[in-house]
């Protein structure tokens, strides 16, 4: 079929809408206008105020949110399931009680992080060795960074390791952040052995009683296998000095990613053993819901969020918080 | 590359194996499992729903003719309104003008930087391009000298102003300065910003009227999720852009991002990104990668990719060679480095019909041809084009020098002759007696 006939037979199409398309189209200029003038909650209590069962129309109402939040389609079931099963049980739901267990389903699969300064505390005869790991462009180097800045203004010692020797002017860009945050970082060329860089980089936070360490790694997909065996190199030629180095394995999570996170925090943590999650540009529109099914599939707590560029735009996660604004629309 | 839907797809189609034709019955379950798979590949949710009612009134009381089964005919379907969804065809990228400017935007992490690298690469070998990279990244730290590096490693020159903060008067002086000095295309990369970032899009929507480029791309990571929707639509309306590009696509990633983006913001893919290195690009065919996603293969893709690449003089040789039967083991290592220059061989297997699931899980890199070549390395000059006199003592003392041992010297010698047999066989027209031998499992393991 040309191009033309198929223009043509889909303008013949639109002439001859049954009704069902005709109510169909109402329903979605319907949805688009309620889109514009209220938040998740707002939708949602209209929806079931009076009622004492959810209708399928309303879970699917749900499903579509839950879904664009990027929380995926499993995750999404599984908290509807829970969520129908309580409706069924109580006879008579409000708007107000609806919204906190759903509320409270969702944040029930979040794990929870311990305190990252008294972990670090804990620790007193060695440094507190965290490597950061992660694709990509999520924003590594950036929340080591605001890391560094982080633990030094908590009266920390801190020494960055460049260990992405690989992209081009990674080390530099750490330099820049070493500087700006005023802590020490150790570094070779680009193209040098990251493993011989990690290891450099504790030995030298040993001998200089230092508190916290930080090893930046080069971003890779995670499915090319030898350069994940590479971290997992890294990681073990540190235990070779501390016995239980790296403390914290931090997988940094871009936001806006989509479910392809799922399978990046499965295969990181196969390799490297992560143990705490960072999720990054959540000053954007992205909701970064995927964490809640990492979260609950893995039980890796999220510890820390991005919420801008600047050193002081590092926030240790809040799952309440984040559950609350996981719904509301920002504009 | 898009194997994991390809997979879904594959399990939604069984459901309708043996039945003989489309109803409404037969359908309804296959097509939410394809909206499922199409949203679990990170497809906008609205785009999943409307496709898959689209299909559904397409397929339903389509004839099924007797040589195709309902799968089959929805897979032809799908194939055909994935290809239309993703755009008709590919897009070339405007270049008419002297110099022409390409004016690169996105969010953080993208891979902009990578992109305007690869893109110069591109320009510069395939097109007869001087291009000119323009470093407007002003606020990351080291931004600049990562666009340095690359343009060193290519040998591209690029355009810095260290000192100064404004990058609408950075580009226009690039300009400027590429006028001066003949450059044909000037590239112009930016900061990664936020879609609602207010002082940010305003930036760059100034250095737009400033320098009016000939093209805007719009480079976006392919493992987005329902954001690229948002963000695309939010980067359309402040910049109109011409073209998107797709990063990132040697993960693996469902790649939903390529199937709405197009559809939402009406503007073609026209170049993905495939590795890291400089020459990861790939110009877009949503022909090409709607038969992908539904694990038909992408034999185009990688016969042009190995003609690119592949020496013709070369091969020649080669040819006449095996046809002497003269092929001996530097020719054998010639062609391994021909190979390696297609690119990765993972991905290169990857659009070969059928192998893209096969080796979803297994990992082959370039890397693996190096005990290959060590044992070559070690062999005479007269040994490698007389591999007949290889005894005990010379397989011995080639164990010693490439640190392998004589049955892995043994191993390559029998795929050496086996892979001789085969190239012969291709000679004489035999493809289809190699492809016997292939399915024998006689392929040389590498």
């Amino acid at each position: 079929m040309g191009f033309f006939s198929k223009i043509k037979s889909f303008l013949n199409k639109k002439e001859e809408e049954n009704p069902s398309e005709k109510i169909e189209k109402q329903r979605k200029l319907d949805e688009g206008l309620e889109k514009t003038k209220s938040s998740f909650f707002e939708k949602l209590s209209k929806k079931v105020v009076g009622k004492s069962k959810i209708d399928d129309a309303d879970l699917d109402d749900i499903e579509e949110i839950l879904i664009t939040s990027d929380i995926g389609v499993d995750t999404s079931l599984k908290i509807i399931e829970s969520l129908e099963k309580r409706v069924e049980k109580e006879k008579y739901i409000n708007s107000e009680e609806l919204n906190s267990i759903l509320k409270r389903e969702i944040e029930q699969l979040l794990v929870n992080s311990s305190d990252i300064d008294s972990d670090v505390k804990q620790e007193s005869d060695s440094p507190y060795v965290i490597m950061v790991v992660g694709v990509n462009g999520v924003g590594k180097t950036t929340t080591i960074g605001k890391l560094a800045y982080k633990f030094k203004k908590s009266g920390f010692k801190v020494v960055l390791g460049a260990a992405d020797t690989f992209r081009a002017a990674a080390i530099d860009q750490l330099s820049i952040w070493a500087e700006r945050v005023g802590v020490e970082i150790v570094k070779q060329t680009m193209g040098s052995d990251p493993a011989s860089v990690a290891y450099d980089t504790l030995q030298s936070a040993i001998s200089k009683n230092a508190d916290v360490v930080i090893i930046d790694t080069a971003g890779r997909l995670h499915n090319k296998v030898n350069l994940m065996n590479e971290l997992s190199k890294v990681k073990n030629v540190m235990s070779k000095l501390t016995s239980n180095a790296p403390h914290e394995v931090l997988l940094v999570l871009d936001a806006s990613t989509g479910q392809n996170a799922i399978e990046q925090a499965k295969q990181f943590s196969s390799v490297t053993d992560v143990n705490s999650l960072a999720l990054t540009k959540l000053d954007g529109t992205a909701k970064g819901g995927v964490v809640i099914g990492i979260s609950d599939q893995l039980k890796i707590p999220v510890r820390y969020i991005g919420v801008g560029e600047a050193m002081e735009d590092l926030q240790i996660f809040n799952k309440e918080e984040f559950v609350d604004t996981l719904f509301n629309n920002k504009k | 590359m898009f194997e994991n839907l390809s997979e879904k797809l594959e399990k939604a189609f069984k459901v309708l194996k043996g039945q003989g034709s489309i109803s409404e019955i037969n359908v309804a379950q296959t097509m939410k499992e394809i909206r499922k798979a199409l949203i679990s590949a990170d497809v906008d949710f609205k785009t999943a729903k409307e496709f898959t009612a689209k299909v559904k009134e397409k397929a339903i009381g389509e004839k099924v003719l007797t040589t195709l089964k309902p799968g089959e005919l929805l897979t032809k379907i799908m194939k055909d309104e994935l290809a239309e969804l993703m755009g008709s065809s590919s897009a070339e990228i405007n270049l008419l003008s002297k110099p022409s400017v390409i004016l690169v935007a996105g969010l953080q992490g993208s891979g902009k930087t990578t992109f305007c690298g690869k893109l110069a690469y591109f320009l510069k070998n395939n097109k007869n391009k001087n291009p000119l990279l323009v470093a407007c990244d002003v606020y990351r730290p080291a931004a600049i000298d990562q666009i340095s590096v690359l343009g060193e490693q290519i040998s591209v020159d690029v355009y810095k102003e260290i000192e100064n903060q404004n990058p609408v008067d950075i580009s226009t002086n690039a300009i400027g300065y590429a006028k001066k000095n003949k450059h044909d295309v000037v590239i112009v990369d930016t900061a990664g910003r936020l879609a609602i970032d207010e002082p940010m899009m305003t930036e760059i929507t100034n250095v737009k009227s400033a320098i009016s480029p000939n093209e805007i791309l719009f480079v976006v990571d392919s493992m987005t999720g329902q954001d690229a929707v948002n963000t695309a639509k939010t980067f359309n309306e402040r910049l109109d852009f011409d073209g998107v590009v797709l990063t990132k696509l040697d993960g693996d990633t469902r790649g939903g991002a390529a199937l709405t983006i197009r559809s939402v913001v009406d503007k073609p893919i026209k170049f993905i990104g495939t590795s890291e290195k400089m020459e990861g690009l790939d110009v877009f065919h949503p022909d090409r990668m709607a038969s992908r996603i539904l694990g038909m293969g992408d034999v185009i893709s990688l016969v042009e990719r190995a003609q690119q690449q592949f020496d013709e003089q070369e091969a020649r040789k080669i040819q006449k060679k095996i046809a002497k039967n003269t092929f001996g083991f530097d020719d054998f290592l010639k062609q391994i480095q021909q190979i390696k220059k297609m690119g990765n061989i993972k991905d290169l297997a990857g659009m070969i019909p059928g192998v893209g699931k096969a080796i979803k899980d297994v990992d082959i890199d370039n890397d693996s041809f190096k005990g290959i070549e060590s044992i070559i390395y070690s062999m005479t000059p007269y040994e490698r084009s007389n591999p007949h006199v290889l005894n005990g003592s010379r397989k011995k003392r080639i164990a010693a020098g490439s640190g392998t041992n004589v049955q892995e010297i043994n191993q390559l010698i029998k795929q050496f002759s086996q892979m001789g047999k085969m190239m012969k066989m291709m000679q004489g027209g035999g493809a289809s007696r190699m492809m016997q031998m292939m399915k024998g499992n006689n392929m040389p393991k590498f």
